[in-house]
């Protein structure tokens, strides 16, 4: 892989021949932040609308149709309480097409035209298109109520989390939508690409100096001054607390968090993960053996990391009426693994799921980026053979010390009727 | 063993068919970590009337057993499978749809064992009374989670607009009462008559090289004994080609209205090349329609009857196809009267022809984009397989469509009056 930096733009290219497109990443990145959240979640539907040299989203589409089709999306995620804003392209590679019009460098042009050149009137966007974009996405914010199992993780994060900026719904609010304009919106446009950090990724059947030639061509970023920042992660669990809500739903929806004290680039985020898998993360877990196959208490019974937050999640569809039954197998899971009473075997299979996730996920462009992204958000190359080797090494003291820490934090039980017993 | 080379898209194909019936595929790709394979029964959710092997009378058996079969093949004596893949670093999953039920896994390392391991527990069933009573927990599990969620029951709700009597209408889970009927003789029939290895095709695609493992697949084959093989026969109530209502309105209790509108496919017999050439057709056609560079697009964004969720699609099996258009919205009832509008309006209008090729260019590129995909090749080209289309076709007919061509099916599928209908989720005031 070949990194430089162009502009204040760190460039990263993965020249790989198993493709037939070629994928481009641009990666802004700041703190996560309340008053700033809805805009940034705004923006990038904005940008979608128009650029200076593709003035509608009729002309931004009919030009990606033109690239063979090219797939274009920009959104924002958290990633812990980084708040990352993704413009990704993915492109025909020519050498398969009967037309063998270069694309690489067209594609760069267009996404910077989207990115770096908006179309916007005496420092203004569109009102008209910023109107818009800001009733569909209130629709898009109210609709979240409407997917169970994403309202109730949101719900969880915003009771356990109140106190922090975790808990901003990566969708921003609904209240904050109303004060929005286009001035008012380019403003925090202008304002985000100074501060932002910025990461560039490409992956295909390229070569380095060209997209280093495109990028100096096209990308030109400038007054770019990203301040670092260093986020709190180290927060102690307060008194496990029960938050219960009831609606017309069939299946209860069960999310657990915990505390760990472990973020992404601590010795023990490895341990941790392995830790993780082996409780809820495979379907060799503890909770789907227990909870699904030997209780038949759920579909679906799992956990995951949150990996720059240091937090565990545990999510389960459950019957309204099953709290205090899945809670007690989810908890003696949980306190079982923290004795040890696992095995040798227990971890070399769960080491072997682990690994074959990640090898699977740099099958996929965009997972090759999104690993590699965990590295470059603190500041360290951090390739998949490094996460491999890291897994490896693991053992079961590395384990029981990373799953020492981990405290039951919040419990949020979304039910319907039989559930507030 | 067959092989089939496709240059322009550096390709090649590897497939033989075995004595025992079973069709084999494998498509090795270079610079991959993972092996991906899919071994699937030619037998979904519509297969609920049919003769069982070795009998002469039909029967009818309760909705959402194919789902349910694929649910407990995961057991057996000693165990759950799940446990046997992970332990050879391997994620295995398996899936259920109208007209196929597949069973997968991916892995990165110990692929012969992996494939060892997929045939051997899809073809040994191991039911018993305690271990079906105790499914019913789980599945009925999944079906509350369909339950609540509004963009299934929009759907399925569309399909029961759509469809007199034809079980694609059903959801492929079945019912709470459905599954509970279901018992372990019911599960060896539909077994014993779909899971013959003639009615199965097995693709393997990813870090393999061809000829060692089909002489694996082959030996492991050859230990095994099968009945003859025999086409399974299976029963379809008549279905009258118009669609059954011209609305449905569900309402849920969500913030978010829906608004799906459907065409019901009026001739849903094509196979081959035909049914490709009209697939294409059709999912170009709503592609001009309705696509993000269409009029109609911004035209429905900015009178705010549609957001990002608006999508489309068009799918045909043998017996039955529909096109869908359609999402969230906030007067969904106006959104479908809308739509009904810009089809009529289409058909009059004059055939957009510079359109017509950058969507054309676009289909390719999504095509060479989902070619990335492990995943994506085995699934789609066995549905392909089982239509008995070819799906490295799709480039060259995509190439071969016409305006002439386009207009014909236009005409031919998007019928408003007899062919079309809806179904709306409304939110319901909660009950205080």
């Amino acid at each position: 892989m070949g990194n430089f930096t162009v502009q204040s733009i760190k460039t990263h290219v993965s020249p790989v021949d198993t493709f037939k497109t070629t994928t481009f990443v641009m990666q802004l990145r700041t703190p996560l932040n309340k008053k700033t959240a809805t805009e940034r979640a705004l923006l990038p539907a904005v940008l979608e609308r128009g650029s200076f040299h593709f003035p509608s989203r009729q002309h931004i589409q009919g030009a990606l149709e033109e690239l063979y089709g090219a797939h274009f999306t920009a959104d924002v995620v958290k990633k812990g309480e980084h708040h990352v804003m993704t413009f990704r392209m993915e492109v025909a590679n020519e050498k398969f097409l009967t037309d063998t019009t270069p694309l690489t460098g067209r594609a760069i042009q267009l996404l910077a035209s989207v990115l770096l050149y908006p179309l916007v009137e005496n420092d203004s966007f569109s009102e008209q298109a910023v109107e818009e974009e800001k009733r569909s996405h209130r629709q898009k914010i109210a609709s979240v109520y409407d997917d169970k199992m994403r309202y109730a993780n949101m719900r969880l994060t915003e009771e356990m989390c109140r106190d922090e900026p975790y808990s901003v719904p990566v969708l921003g609010y609904e209240k904050e939508l109303d004060s929005i304009n286009g001035q008012s919106l380019y403003k925090a446009y202008k304002k985000l690409l100074k501060e932002a950090a910025f990461d560039f990724y490409v992956v295909g059947d390229v070569e380095e100096k060209n997209i280093k030639a495109f990028m100096n061509e096209y990308m030109l970023l400038k007054d770019n001054n990203p301040l670092p920042y260093k986020l709190e992660t180290e927060k102690v669990a307060e008194e496990a607390r029960i938050v219960k809500e009831k609606q017309d739903v069939q299946q209860g929806k069960l999310h657990i968090g915990y505390r760990t004290n472990v973020v992404f680039g601590d010795p023990d985020y490895f341990p941790l993960q392995v830790f993780n898998s082996l409780f809820g993360g495979s379907p060799h877990s503890k909770l789907f053996i227990n909870v699904r196959e030997k209780a038949n208490l759920a579909y679906y019974a799992a956990s995951r990391v949150e990996s720059h937050k240091g937090l565990i999640i545990v999510l389960a569809g459950i019957d309204s009426g099953k709290f205090e039954e899945a809670s007690e197998i989810i908890d003696k899971q949980l306190s079982e693994m923290q004795k040890g009473s696992f095995t040798e075997e227990d971890i070399d299979q769960t080491k072997a799921v682990l690994k074959n996730q990640i090898l699977e996920t740099i099958d996929v462009p965009r997972g090759r980026i999104e690993l590699e992204y965990h590295g470059a958000i603190i500041g360290r190359d951090i390739s998949a053979e490094d996460w491999i080797k890291a897994i490896d090494k693991v053992t079961k003291e590395d384990m029981l010390r990373a799953g020492e820490n981990i405290i039951k934090d919040t419990t949020y039980f979304l039910h319907g009727e039989g559930g507030d017993k | 063993m067959e092989q089939l080379v496709f240059e322009q898209l550096n390709e090649e194909l590897y497939s033989e068919k075995l004595e025992n019936g079973l069709t084999v595929f494998i498509l090795p790709k270079a610079g991959f970590n993972k092996t991906y394979a899919t071994f699937t029964a030619e037998y979904g959710s519509i297969d609920n009337q049919f003769t069982p092997i070795g009998q002469n009378e039909g029967v009818k058996v309760p909705d959402g057993i194919a789902h349910f079969l694929e649910h407990k093949m995961f057991e057996h004596e000693e165990g759950d499978v799940f446990q046997d893949f992970s332990k050879q670093g391997a994620s295995a999953n398996a899936f259920t749809s109208f007209t196929r039920t597949a069973y997968l896994f991916s892995s990165t390392s110990n692929v012969y064992k992996n494939i060892e391991t997929l045939l051997n527990f899809v073809q040994h069933p191991y039911f018993t009374e305690e271990t079906v009573e105790k499914e019913k927990g789980i599945i009925e599990q999944e079906i509350s989670m369909y339950e609540d969620n509004p963009d299934w029951q929009n759907f399925f709700g569309l399909l029961d607009a759509l469809y007199h009597n034809h079980p694609v209408k059903t959801d492929i889970a079945g019912t709470a009462e459905s599954i509970a009927e279901i018992t372990k003789d019911d599960l060896y029939t539909c077994y014993n008559t779909f899971y013959h290895p003639g009615n199965m095709t097995l693709f393997i695609v990813g870090n393999v090289e061809a000829e060692p493992m089909m002489e694996f697949v082959k030996e492991n084959q050859q230990q095994k004994k099968f009945k003859e093989a025999s086409n399974p026969s299976r029963y379809f109530d008549e279905e009258p080609k118009q669609a059954a209502k011209k609305s449905k309105l569900i309402p849920m209790p969500v913030k978010v209205g829906k608004c799906l509108v459907g065409i019901k496919e009026a001739a849903p017999h094509r196979q081959g090349k035909e049914l490709l050439h009209h697939e294409l057709s059709v999912q170009l056609l709503l592609e001009l329609m309705f696509g993000q560079s269409s009029e109609n697009y911004q035209v429905l964004f900015s009178e705010g009857l549609i957001d990002e969720s608006f999508s489309f699609d068009y799918t045909a099996e043998k017996g039955f196809g529909f096109s869908v258009i359609g999402g969230d919205s906030s007067d969904p009832k106006a959104l479908a009267e809308r739509i009904e509008d810009m089809i009529h309006s289409f058909i009059d209008a004059p055939f957009p022809v510079a359109a017509f090729e950058r969507i054309r260019k676009k289909k390719i590129g999504f095509f060479l984009r989902a070619l990335n995909s492990p995943e994506y090749i085995a699934n789609q080209f066995t549905r392909y397989y089982f239509n008995e289309m070819h799906l490295f076709d799709v480039i060259p007919v995509l190439e071969e469509l016409t305006e002439e061509s386009l207009k014909e099916t236009l005409h031919a599928h998007f019928d408003t009056k007899n062919q079309l209908a809806s179904c709306i989720i409304i939110p319901e005031e909660p009950n205080s």
